[in-house]
């Protein structure tokens, strides 16, 4: 009773399942971390208490996005032994250096810092607690960059050699960590989390604002998020094009998918839409615009674009996911990019805090940086198949000896889990962002574990009592 | 004899030992749950690891990752071979560690997390003591491939390991509780201290007498020269422990207690690391055998070298900033 489920299909299930609910928590921590430096940043220069009101408002969610970041990250660390045993002893010595680095670099200093950030002000004082701030946003980009190398290393491989036993070698540190597709995914997976943070951010302010557009703390956040969107935007579609151009180099097989190219072609169409038909090998009622895929691809109106028949069809990766995916991503970019110009406009014409449309508009695009995210990694994740490692490692050769069973009912033991605590986390965290944001509230928001600064005196406090009780 | 993928087997044996002491006391606060009802001693009892768990819980990223940098073998059989208590003890992770937010976020529900706290982490401690069984009793490798069955892990000297940590980690809780709190609450964990203790030593007994008989190896390792003198001299070291926790809590020392526990995992661990040597998987893997290519070892030591004492050191002031006892009167207002 299979159901034609073989180990490494669930196997791969189970790696999507586990790395999509977990990076969602990245994808929002990166930036909310930078976020909340810039709050802090601001209140220690301008004294406004706006920006401390705000810091606490989405420190508390910070706190909790990141506590299901680590739970659901240990997971993926300890995933690659327990599903991908063969992949993790073949490149195991490649990769496992830069996750041993992004540990030792990043996951210590977010973790030993993150205490005096959440419960440390008053026991520490503004200044080494603007510090502790700083080093967790710099901790959650370090571990950013880490990671994407070991990803973009599974894209590009470079600077290794494979041994008699088919194990790889490294032979260029240098090479290996800066492969060619590593600098632009680092910059479109770091601007992609940074948008994801300043659209749920502009999406709570605009809820807010909607409720009651006098609020000064709703109206500072609505502001800080669409700038980011007016100017991060286009950023993200330059290095987003750049990244793409990058990929056709070296992994032309995922652009043919994603773009739904089947033949090669001199000036190749722009396909809008279609449905792939994986059988005849076509796109069916596909809406294309003449040449515009050659322009976007080579900057050249008949520039030639290899379609997936010119790949063997044991290296072509499915169409379907990366074609669709692709689409979803790159539609939520233009409407980012519109939102972000209509802020502008907004702006201009003063009616920032009062454009209900916008504000409507802006609610609804709230959770349009996960969706893109998610789709953006389902594009050049799917898009990388059939390998693990890319024209090297086949991801069948790459699973551990581990009958579909006992994959079947881990994947299983994880989609409840997961649902269950991670649902009832995003339940939590939208009743967080849900409380209106005001001056006062952050004696409300000291509440919970946060209270620890609350409760203890800080040291000169502590130190006056005992000198006052005659112990020291 | 000290090359690198020797020093690498320190190194990780070091991450692995500073997970133990470190996440056992937090993990050892979960198991006591049951034993303090009242909601405000559990926000006391929670409120006293919130500033910290997470960095302990990263000496498990570091042992994880280390492993798969260095000895990718070892990484590649160990986790097949314990597939489901190392699934099961993810899980538990999972729990517990959110329910640290969870459950301050909700008042119904609260319950509930706290529930999921103490599961959490009896489970994960219950899987990381059968783990330990497990590759103590030996793990079937073949050509660098785990080899054995799916249950093979479940015996019943992996139980015994499972509870053995259980309890030793509820002794670390009750000792750190006896260090960051006062009144009742800390009368109550001296009590359980006590109780853990004679557990763990218990315990720690068992498990050592039957250890040498599972395999020939460990027989000889404890019974010959040179290691025979350690062996000789691991009971008067545990009694020296056990008494100076016995003694601790009789005087009202609050620091003694808990370091004296901890010296009870550190000669534990040393035990086994006497008991493993040379090999990294008994019986199956050689430190030599299973370690990367020396470029890899040393890539990673370099930053390892440097960065450790870094990370020592301000883990240490995280923990000198949040020092002292929990006021749990402030906490109501």
């Amino acid at each position: 009773m299979d159901y034609g489920l073989t180990a490494e299909l669930l196997a791969r299930m189970q790696f999507a399942f586990t790395v999509s609910f977990h990076f969602i928590f990245p994808a929002f921590s990166i930036g909310t971390a930078s976020f909340l430096a810039v709050l802090n940043g601001l209140w220690l220069w301008k004294r406004d208490t706006a920006y401390l009101s705000l810091f606490e408002f989405w420190k508390t969610i910070f706190a909790v996005t990141f506590a299901m970041g680590v739970v659901s990250g240990i997971v993926m660390s300890y995933q690659f032994g327990t599903n991908w045993a063969e992949f993790s002893k073949r490149a195991g010595a490649v990769i496992g250096p830069l996750m041993g680095y992004e540990v030792l670099t990043a996951f210590f200093l977010e973790a030993g810092f993150l205490g005096i950030m959440l419960f440390g002000r008053k026991r520490v004082g503004d200044r080494l607690h603007m510090f502790a701030v700083a080093v967790v946003a710099l901790g959650t980009l370090i571990s950013a960059t880490w990671i994407l190398s070991v990803n973009s290393w599974m894209h590009t491989p470079a600077g290794y050699a494979i041994d008699a036993k088919g194990n790889f070698v490294p032979e260029n540190w240098w090479e290996i960590i800066f492969n060619p597709s590593f600098p632009y995914r680092l910059v479109h997976t770091v601007l992609a989390a940074f948008l994801t943070t300043a659209f749920a951010v502009g999406g709570v302010g605009a809820w807010h604002l909607l409720r009651d557009p006098t609020n000064r703390q709703a109206r500072t956040m609505f502001s800080m998020a669409m700038w980011m969107a007016a100017i991060v935007t286009p950023l993200q579609i330059a290095a987003g094009d750049l990244h793409g151009l990058n990929t056709l180099k070296y992994q032309p097989a995922k652009i043919a998918a994603m773009e739904g190219h089947y033949e090669t072609r001199d000036g190749a169409p722009l396909v809008l839409f279609g449905i792939p038909n994986e059988v005849d090998e076509r796109m069916d009622y596909s809406i294309e615009i003449p040449k515009v895929g050659s322009l976007i691809l080579t900057h050249k109106l008949d520039g030639r674009i290899e379609g997936l028949k010119a790949f063997p069809e044991d290296e072509r990766p499915p169409v379907a996911i990366p074609f669709f995916a692709f689409r979803i991503m790159v539609g939520i970019g233009l409407l980012m990019l519109a939102v972000g110009l209509w802020s502008l406009w907004a702006r201009y014409r003063g009616n920032l805090y009062g454009d209900r449309r916008l504000h409507k508009v802006a609610l609804l695009m709230a959770p349009s940086g996960f969706v893109a995210v998610i789709a953006g990694w389902f594009t050049t994740e799917v898009g990388r198949q059939p390998f693990t490692v890319y024209g090297l490692m086949r991801t069948s050769e790459s699973l551990s000896p581990v009958a579909a069973p006992a994959v079947g009912a881990s994947l299983t033991a994880f989609v409840v889990v997961y649902f269950l605590v991670f649902g009832t986390g995003v339940f939590y965290l939208l009743r967080l962002m849900g409380r209106t944001p005001t001056v006062d509230e952050d004696h409300d928001l000291e509440k919970g574990p946060i209270r620890t600064s609350g409760i203890n005196p800080g040291p000169a406090e502590e130190l006056d009592r005992a000198r006052g009780k005659g112990h020291a | 004899m000290l090359d690198l993928a020797t020093i690498w087997a320190g190194i990780i044996a070091f991450a692995v030992l500073a997970y133990v002491v470190l996440d056992g006391f937090d993990l050892g606060i979960g198991i006591l749950f049951p034993f303090f009802r009242k909601r405000g001693d559990r926000d006391v009892m929670t409120n006293s690891i919130a500033p910290v768990w997470d960095g302990n819980e990263t000496w498990l990223v570091l042992g994880g990752g280390g492993l798969l940098a260095v000895f990718p073998v070892v990484y590649a059989t160990v986790l097949p071979a314990l597939y489901m208590p190392i699934i099961l003890m993810l899980l538990g992770l999972i729990f517990r560690g959110v329910a640290f937010e969870f459950r301050w976020r909700t008042r119904r529900a609260s319950f509930l997390w706290d529930i999921g706290f103490w599961a959490g982490s009896t489970i994960a401690a219950l899987m990381q003591g059968i783990a330990l069984g497990a590759i103590v009793q030996g793990i079937t490798i073949i050509d660098s491939a785990y080899a054995g069955g799916w249950w093979d892990w479940l015996t019943a000297f992996s139980v015994t390991t499972g509870i053995a940590v259980v309890v030793g980690y509820a002794l670390l809780g009750a000792t750190w509780l006896n260090l960051k709190t006062s009144g009742a609450l800390q009368e109550r964990s001296r009590r359980i201290s006590l109780l853990t203790c004679i557990g763990t030593i218990t315990l720690i007994g068992v498990v050592s007498l039957w250890t040498p008989f599972l395999n020939r190896t460990y027989f000889e390792r404890w019974f010959s020269f040179p290691t025979a003198f350690f062996s000789s001299l691991v009971p008067l070291l545990i009694a020296i422990c056990a008494f100076l926790i016995w003694q601790g809590l009789r005087t009202d020392k609050h620091l003694q207690p808990f370091l004296a526990a901890l010296g009870l995992f550190v000669l534990s661990f040393i035990g086994l690391g006497i008991s493993f040597y040379p090999y990294i998987v008994p019986g199956a893997l050689t430190i030599q055998e299973a370690a990367a290519p020396q470029s890899s070892l040393l890539f990673l030591l370099v930053g390892a070298v440097v960065l450790i004492p870094i990370i020592l050191i301000y883990t240490g002031y995280a923990y000198w900033v949040f020092r002292g006892k929990i006021d749990p009167h402030e906490g109501y207002h």
